[in-house]
């Protein structure tokens, strides 16, 4: 296993008139091929900032400071152009809302498309045939038919394996996950993590997987960093995490989740009592 | 699609009609005796009150108001729109017909410049939001709105024109009569859709799918040009479409500045003279071209937004 990623001493500033607001505070992670690290917080904890400070996603209006090495080169010194040459192939992202994230006034084809034309030279030809097998391996069927629809007479299950197809399409060694299961019901997140899943085991991904959903991560994640207010509060296992958290914030997160969880058993069980 | 066009297209009938009834009540309370100006413009001698009764017959003044309103619509759907009160030798049809090329080559030129300024350097402003550049232009944009047309029409042809020798002070002929107007005319257009494209560019650019562009690595060139701007666009297509007849009548004022001889002059000169079907014609026909343009591209917005276009199956 080698180190895809490591992140040292990360910190996002942004700047406003007079104050200065920490927004993530000396993160330090890193990341090895064929492995999960989970990413766990609630919303404003910073999770989803350190992803697009690593990306170069921020505005100027944000200040980042510290290392990420991806393959030996420091992502953080790279300059525009070099960093959108990599984001796409060699690292690549799914984002939270697949029903707003395409532009709705372009066939899903065409988004595709670009996608390709914008990181390899293939042919027309190339694209539309690469496209196609997209879809499959995404066990989409019909895909011509697809290629031609709007983003908006597809459903959001749809859209997110789309999304995770263009994000795997051309083989990246890092695959970012933000909260890719927040916006879509039940049964398709479920399949969307089966997804992953196999993503991880078919292709040796290294993998960051954002969420706040503690079950979600349970089942994707190998490694837990636990984020709250910018700072790492607690990093392990998910066993770790669950039964020998230090931080009052971890515990505070895994007794709720304990709690929504045993009263979800205890209605089941006794509806299944009444049945009996 | 072919449903909705059709009703869209028959909505808009019990509008013109409303349109034309306003506009023929409202020429018609005008506080003064058609058929004795007629005399008076005819430049007749001696007004007699037989002659003013002769004049009223003449011109169907005679009749009750809701039948000379009847004959005046039906004749309208023929394309008879009257004979000229000044000038009976003259169709209302034919001065319109006489005046309305040099309008809409002024129009014409005016929503070329507006298009040709407003666009790039509102896309500018978005792209360089706050730099120098969007600054300046704030700050034209907020003087340029504020300032009335003709003042400013008055001020550049003492610049331009007395003061440089630049270009023609008033009139037309050449493609130079056309600079001063045109521009007068797209001057408070120009700023409007600057901070429109503006706007609406720095409004799309919160939205996620700009982030995913982003995030598939997609050059910012594509990203602002295929996407930011047309999703843009799309909202300003209506607005657009909506000034195109808004320029046409915001002319009148121009054209007298200018003494461009276009349906502005026509139409003031008109006022002046009392010549109501010349008037009426004018107004009926701005009115007409308000309704058309707006049914015109609200249509087209629909066609081009893939998620209003209905499926057709």
């Amino acid at each position: 296993m080698n180190k895809i990623l490591e992140v040292k001493n990360l910190n996002v500033t942004l700047k406003n008139r007079q104050m200065q607001n920490k927004i993530v505070q000396e993160v330090s992670f890193s990341v090895h091929s064929g492995e999960c690290l989970g990413i766990l917080g609630e919303s404003g904890s910073g999770k989803s900032m350190t992803a697009k400070a690593i990306l170069g996603l921020l505005d100027k209006q944000f200040t980042i400071c510290g290392n990420a090495f991806f393959e030996g080169k420091d992502l953080i010194e790279q300059n525009k152009e070099q960093l959108r040459r990599l984001r796409g192939s060699e690292i690549s992202m799914v984002l939270q809302n697949p029903m707003t994230c395409f532009d709705p006034l372009y066939r899903i084809g065409n988004q595709i498309a670009e996608t390709f034309a914008a990181h390899t030279k293939w042919s027309a030809q190339e694209i539309y045939q690469q496209s196609l097998m997209l879809l499959k391996r995404m066990q989409i069927r019909d895909g011509e038919e697809v290629l031609q629809k709007y983003p908006h007479q597809l459903s959001g299950g749809m859209l997110q394996r789309i999304m995770i197809g263009i994000a795997m399409a051309l083989k990246p060694k890092l695959l970012i996950a933000d909260e890719p299961t927040t916006a879509i019901d039940a049964i398709t997140q479920f399949e969307i993590l089966e997804e992953f899943r196999r993503i991880k085991q078919q292709h040796k991904t290294a993998m960051i997987f954002i969420t706040h959903d503690l079950s979600a991560i349970s089942r994707i994640a190998d490694r837990i960093l636990v984020m709250n207010g910018g700072k790492v509060v607690d990093k392990g296992d998910f066993k770790h995490i669950l039964y020998h958290a230090q931080d009052p914030y971890t515990r505070l997160l895994v007794e709720k989740r304990t709690a929504v969880m045993t009263s979800y058993r205890e209605v089941i069980h006794r509806k299944k009592v009444q049945y009996a | 699609m072919k449903q909705y066009v059709i009703k869209r297209a028959l909505s808009a009938i019990p509008l013109l009609i409303v349109i034309s009834f306003v506009c023929f009540v409202f020429i018609n309370l005008i506080p003064s005796d058609p058929a004795e100006v007629a005399l008076r413009v005819r430049q007749v001698p001696i007004i007699t009150e037989e002659a003013i009764e002769e004049v009223r017959a003449e011109l169907g003044l005679d009749k009750p108001y809701l039948v000379r309103y009847a004959t005046w619509l039906l004749d309208c759907l023929k394309g008879d729109f009257g004979i000229s009160y000044v000038n009976p030798t003259r169709t209302v049809a034919g001065e319109l017909a006489r005046c309305l090329p040099a309008t809409l080559q002024l129009a014409g030129a005016s929503l070329v410049m507006v298009i040709v300024l407003s666009l790039p350097i509102g896309f500018l402003c978005a792209v360089y939001k706050d730099s120098w550049f969007d600054k300046i232009m704030r700050c034209i944009v907020f003087m340029t709105t504020a300032m009335p047309a003709y003042w400013v029409g008055l001020l550049l042809m003492w610049l331009l024109s007395i003061k440089f020798d630049l270009l023609p002070t008033s009139g037309n002929g050449s493609w130079k009569h056309l600079i001063l107007p045109a521009f007068t005319v797209s001057m408070s257009y120009i700023s409007t859709y600057i901070r429109l494209i503006r706007n609406n560019m720095l409004e799309n650019m919160k939205q996620d799918y700009v982030l995913y562009a982003n995030v598939r690595g997609l050059p910012q060139r594509l990203i602002l040009v295929k996407h930011i701007l047309k999703n843009s666009m799309h909202t300003c297509i209506v607005a657009i479409g909506m000034s195109i007849p808004q320029l046409i009548s915001g002319t009148i004022v121009v054209e007298n500045v200018f003494a461009w001889p276009g349906l502005g002059t026509l139409c003031i000169s008109s006022i002046f003279n009392r010549d109501y079907p010349v008037i009426q014609t004018y107004v009926l026909l701005i009115g007409v071209l308000f309704v058309v343009f707006n049914l015109l591209f609200d249509i087209l917005q629909t066609i081009s937004d893939p998620r209003m276009r209905k499926e057709d199956k």
